[in-house]
């Protein structure tokens, strides 16, 4: 079973890289953007096939090292 | 004091680290590999600075959940003496050892300049040797050394007197403001660069003081930090 593990920058916690993204869209002529925030997408390939089991051993890798819970808020979703 | 450096693969200022600890103290430090738990007989333990795994998921994750950093942890406990530099500041705050964390620069390019810090304190091991409020020439050498901490740990920082070291700029003002050009450029939230815990007894700090103590490097501004180590 596939999680799927989201870590994103908290709001309040400045993003210079999504800024600079959103500096770029607008250098290519995308109007409209009002904000880009940049994350991290990590997929982990579980062994378990329980998806409460997976679930759980997810947020559990996510709190303790895929993500930084001072300055990062992440969501993990089930695949297959 | 008997130091010890912990080196990670990818570390890469371990041996400046040395040079700095050994010149001041006469005594060589022991370098400690990552894997080894055992850092009895040390007073002082150092994390230098360099790109410990690559910074892969963020800079310091991985380290800060090596084997060694149990026994860091643990020699913090028991009131052990611990500097971390850059990455080692880094690898302190992943390891929840000092308080907030390192973002990516604010102006997002990697900083390789010198810098000035003010002493906020200097009734600690690591500043005796310096004045309150004197300011010293260090280096940057950071791609993500922008410190950050919410509200109420600052708080907490600044009221328990836990901000060793600020940004200044040469004359030694404290920039208004997180980020300018002349003094506070990765954008540190109230020009912090260096923090202790509530001991004094650990010290992070972003900028280089190894890098100023001989007359070789053009500065000797940093000397005093390990004179001041060496004599405790």
């Amino acid at each position: 079973m596939k999680a799927i593990v989201t870590v994103m920058l908290k709001s309040g916690v400045l993003d210079p890289q999504g800024k600079a993204i959103a500096h770029a869209l607008g250098t290519l002529g995308f109007t409209g953007v009002h904000d880009v925030r940049a994350g991290k997408i990590i997929e982990l390939d579980l062994a378990e096939t329980d998806p409460a089991k997976a679930r759980e051993a997810a947020e559990d890798m996510a709190r303790k090292l895929l993500a930084n819970t001072v300055i990062e808020s992440f969501r993990v979703s089930l695949d297959g | 004091m008997k130091a010890g450096i912990v080196v990670f693969p990818g570390i890469n200022r371990e041996r400046d680290m040395a040079i700095a600890l050994e010149q001041s103290s006469g005594v060589k430090p022991r370098m400690i590999w990552h894997k080894e738990t055992d850092l009895s007989g040390l007073d002082l333990v150092v994390i230098p600075g360099g790109f410990s795994f690559g910074d892969y998921l963020r800079c310091g994750a991985m380290a800060a959940q090596s084997p060694v950093m149990a026994s860091v942890r643990a020699h913090a406990d028991r009131g052990g003496y611990i500097l971390g530099v850059c990455n080692g500041f880094q690898i302190l705050t992943e390891a929840g050892i000092l308080p907030g964390a390192l973002l990516r620069n604010a102006a997002l390019r990697f900083l390789s300049m010198d810098c000035h810090l003010r002493v906020e304190r200097s009734d600690t091991v690591f500043t005796a040797r310096y004045q309150k409020g004197q300011t010293f020439r260090a280096v940057m050498a950071h791609g993500d050394g922008n410190y950050f901490a919410d509200d109420a740990t600052l708080d907490r920082l600044e009221g328990q007197g836990l901000v060793a070291l600020r940004y200044t700029t040469q004359q030694g003002n404290v920039p208004l403001g997180d980020i300018t050009k002349d003094a506070n450029r990765n954008g540190s939230v109230r020009s912090i660069a260096g923090i202790y815990t509530p001991n004094l007894r650990v010290l992070g700090l972003m900028p280089h003081p190894e890098d100023m103590v001989d007359p070789l490097m053009g500065c000797t501004d940093g000397k005093p930090l390990f004179d001041a180590l060496a004599a405790a």
